[in-house]
């Protein structure tokens, strides 16, 4: 019946967990670019250092360039990884010393330092070179010192520093969606308690929500309660037209029946009288149905939201010989109640209209100066409350039957019923998870027994 | 027994007052609530009929304000037949209620039984020569002798004790014995007279038959 679309919940703990990916993603990145910066800056610094070294070693001796190999311009390249490194120092093209092969790349300016990358030996390098300008013999010859690494160094401490990243940003996009769900769920409290003080209502509690919300649901809420004032309105106007409707049909009713009622005392031929006790027998029939239709509505209504009360059935039973002896004493029929206490839960009202129309029946159905009996038993998990009459028994035929609707045994001459009352009270017990039994009496050859079975509480 | 009557519908309470002076009770008839207070000002009654709807309204809550100082008690009258609307009239302090449109002898017997569970504060009893017969518990009392009677025995008595002397016709007995619908013969009253003499025999009251006219009872004065 509800149409479900994805809950806002959900959707707002992915949104929230989708942009957190994102960000955790960006985050990796750029620590792990910055990681490869710094560390090829960290190398290219001590490469310059290195070759800047053994440019300050150059000299021009007779005429010559000598050159003495600094061994801490080595011994600084070896402090920060165990690579190999490579070096060549030319002048004016020609290699004094080092590697000749060793890729040299375009001198700047002169003093200036510069980088590069390469493949040397298979392997890419990373090469820092300086170039100088000496004084020797003839003129100035340009001196090129270059210094070359390989990276493998500088690439595990980058690729480090990424798995660091990684594992950080893993852990911030898990806590980000923790903190996302519980941001979720927070801004959606306030709907929720909303919805649990509407559900934990009574059936007939149509009052306005008198609580503090959030500005946001401030127009659900009025909405809310406009549909419930609107409701509450619609059924008291209902309850209101049906109690007028009643009033108006069965007070000219009951004109009709007593002004009959006193004619018939006061006419003597005896066609008269007989015509007399159709009109009062029309009018019995028609204020009962359209009492047991009432009845029907009313018990239909509340079985939709059905109140739990704690009540004892005996209570009810001794309520409803109460309100019923006097009817039946009228035939000097008498109503024998053996009660036993049985705690059940249930609707008073609809339990107690069960009752009255099961003994209504008993009493109808009873000849004069006879007795019904109400007896309560229960075992352990069921209360029952058995009705027996002395009356001409249910007939032959099935329960499902008798309860069905408007339908009357098929022994039932000669008496004013509308085949409602079994109805009620086996719908009445079928909500309460409880059951309608018919059997006709045990010893007896006649008599109904009519039991409601009801669990527990 | 003094009743007030408060039902605005003037055919039916009409009617109702002419069924209960029959069996020889007194009633007011108030049409609305504001004359129902001016008659239970001015004198007082052993029961009260009140109607639900009144035109100037709500009978419960007529019964629920006035309940505080009215001893009297009170059936209410009511069109609906849901539970729920008789435990409303209950709450607020009736002693029963009836369901238009309803049977006279209906009426009848939840007068009494509200009358005879009130106790004490009402009495209805009729002497009948050396028998004092209280009509509200069902009780003949002959000295300290005290014969208990049923609801239908009660009621028979209760027509002879309206008519000392009169010969009443089995038919005049038959309508108010039995309620319109059940299929009786005259035979059926000659069981219940019958029964009703054995009941009261050797107290000092005697039901005569008096041929081809019906029943009249005789007391043995001492």
């Amino acid at each position: 019946m509800t149409f479900e679309t994805r809950s806002i919940g959900r959707r707002l703990t992915l949104l929230l967990a989708g942009v957190a990916a994102l960000l955790s993603l960006l985050s990796w990145g750029m620590v792990t670019a910055l990681a490869r910066e710094a560390t090829q800056r960290t190398q290219d610094n001590v490469l310059a250092a290195s070759a800047t070294t053994i440019a300050e070693t150059l000299r021009s001796e007779q005429g010559e360039v000598r050159l003495e190999l600094p061994y801490a311009a080595f011994s600084m390249l070896g402090a920060i990884s165990e690579d190999r490194v490579f070096y060549r120092v030319t002048a004016d093209g020609d290699t004094l010393t080092g590697y000749d092969d060793l890729p040299q790349p375009m001198a700047g300016r002169r003093g200036q330092i510069v980088f590069d990358t390469a493949n040397y030996v298979g392997v890419p390098i990373r090469i820092a070179s300086i170039s100088r300008r000496i004084l020797a013999g003839d003129g100035p010859v340009l001196v090129a010192v270059t210094v070359g690494q390989t990276r493998d160094g500088a690439g595990a401490i980058a690729a480090e520093l990424s798995r660091l990243a990684a594992i950080l940003s893993v852990a911030f996009f898990l806590v980000a969606v923790a903190l996302s769900a519980f941001v979720a769920q927070t801004s959606l409290r306030p709907l929720n308690e909303i919805a649990a003080a509407v559900s934990r209502r009574g059936p007939s509690d149509l009052r306005p929500l008198e609580r503090p919300a959030p500005a946001d649901l401030a127009p659900l809420l009025t909405a809310l309660n406009r549909l419930m004032a609107r409701l509450g309105e619609s059924i008291s106007r209902s309850e209101d037209f049906i109690a007028e409707a009643a009033h108006r049909i069965r007070t000219p009713l009951a004109t009709v029946r007593a002004q009959a009622e006193i004619a018939l005392r006061t006419v003597s031929s005896e066609p008269e009288k007989d015509r007399l006790r159709r009109i009062i027998r029309a009018v019995d029939e028609s204020s009962r149905s359209a009492g047991q239709l009432l009845d029907h509505a009313t018990v239909a209504f509340r079985i939709e939201d059905l109140a739990s009360d704690n009540l004892d059935l005996a209570d009810l039973a001794s309520q409803t010989v109460a309100a019923m002896d006097p009817t039946a004493s009228m035939r000097d029929i008498r109503l024998h109640l053996q009660t036993a206490s049985a705690q059940i839960t249930g609707d008073a009202v609809l339990l107690e209209t069960a009752i009255r129309n099961v003994l209504d029946n008993a009493i109808k159905y009873s000849p004069e100066d006879t007795t019904v009996t109400l007896t309560i038993t229960r075992n352990e998990s069921e209360a029952c409350l058995t009705v027996m009459d002395q009356g001409p028994g249910l007939g032959d035929e099935p329960v499902a039957v008798l309860t069905e609707r408007f339908r009357r045994g098929n022994n039932t001459d000669g008496i004013v019923g509308s085949g409602l009352g079994l109805t009620i009270a086996a719908d009445v017990l079928r909500a309460h998870s409880g059951r309608l039994e018919l059997t006709t009496a045990p010893n007896r050859s006649e008599g109904a027994c009519v039991s409601l079975v009801l669990p527990l509480a | 027994m003094r009743y007030l009557l408060v039902e605005d519908n003037i055919e039916l309470a009409d009617a109702v007052i002419k069924r209960l002076a029959i069996d020889g009770h007194a009633v007011d008839h108030a049409i609305t609530l504001s004359t129902a207070e001016d008659c239970l000002a001015a004198a007082s009654y052993d029961l009260i009929l009140l109607d639900v709807m009144l035109p100037d309204g709500d009978g419960r809550d007529f019964l629920a304000r006035s309940r505080v100082y009215l001893e009297t008690p009170v059936i209410v009258l009511t069109a609906r037949s849901q539970v729920s609307d008789r435990v409303g009239a209950l709450d607020q302090g009736a002693d029963d209620y009836i369901t238009k449109p309803f049977d006279f002898s209906e009426l009848e017997a939840r007068c009494r039984a509200v009358l005879r569970r009130r106790g004490g504060l009402v009495r209805n009893e009729v002497t009948l020569g050396p028998v004092v017969f209280d009509l509200l518990a069902g009780t003949l009392r002959d000295g300290d002798q005290t014969l208990e009677l049923r609801s239908r025995e009660i009621r028979l008595l209760e027509v002879f004790a309206r008519h000392p002397g009169q010969i009443l016709s089995k038919s005049q007995l038959m309508e108010r014995l039995f309620s319109y619908d059940t299929a009786v013969t005259e035979n059926a009253i000659e069981v219940y007279v019958g029964r009703l003499r054995r009941r009261i025999d050797g107290i000092g009251l005697r039901i005569e038959t008096v041929r081809g006219l019906g029943y009249r009872i005789e007391t043995s004065d001492p």
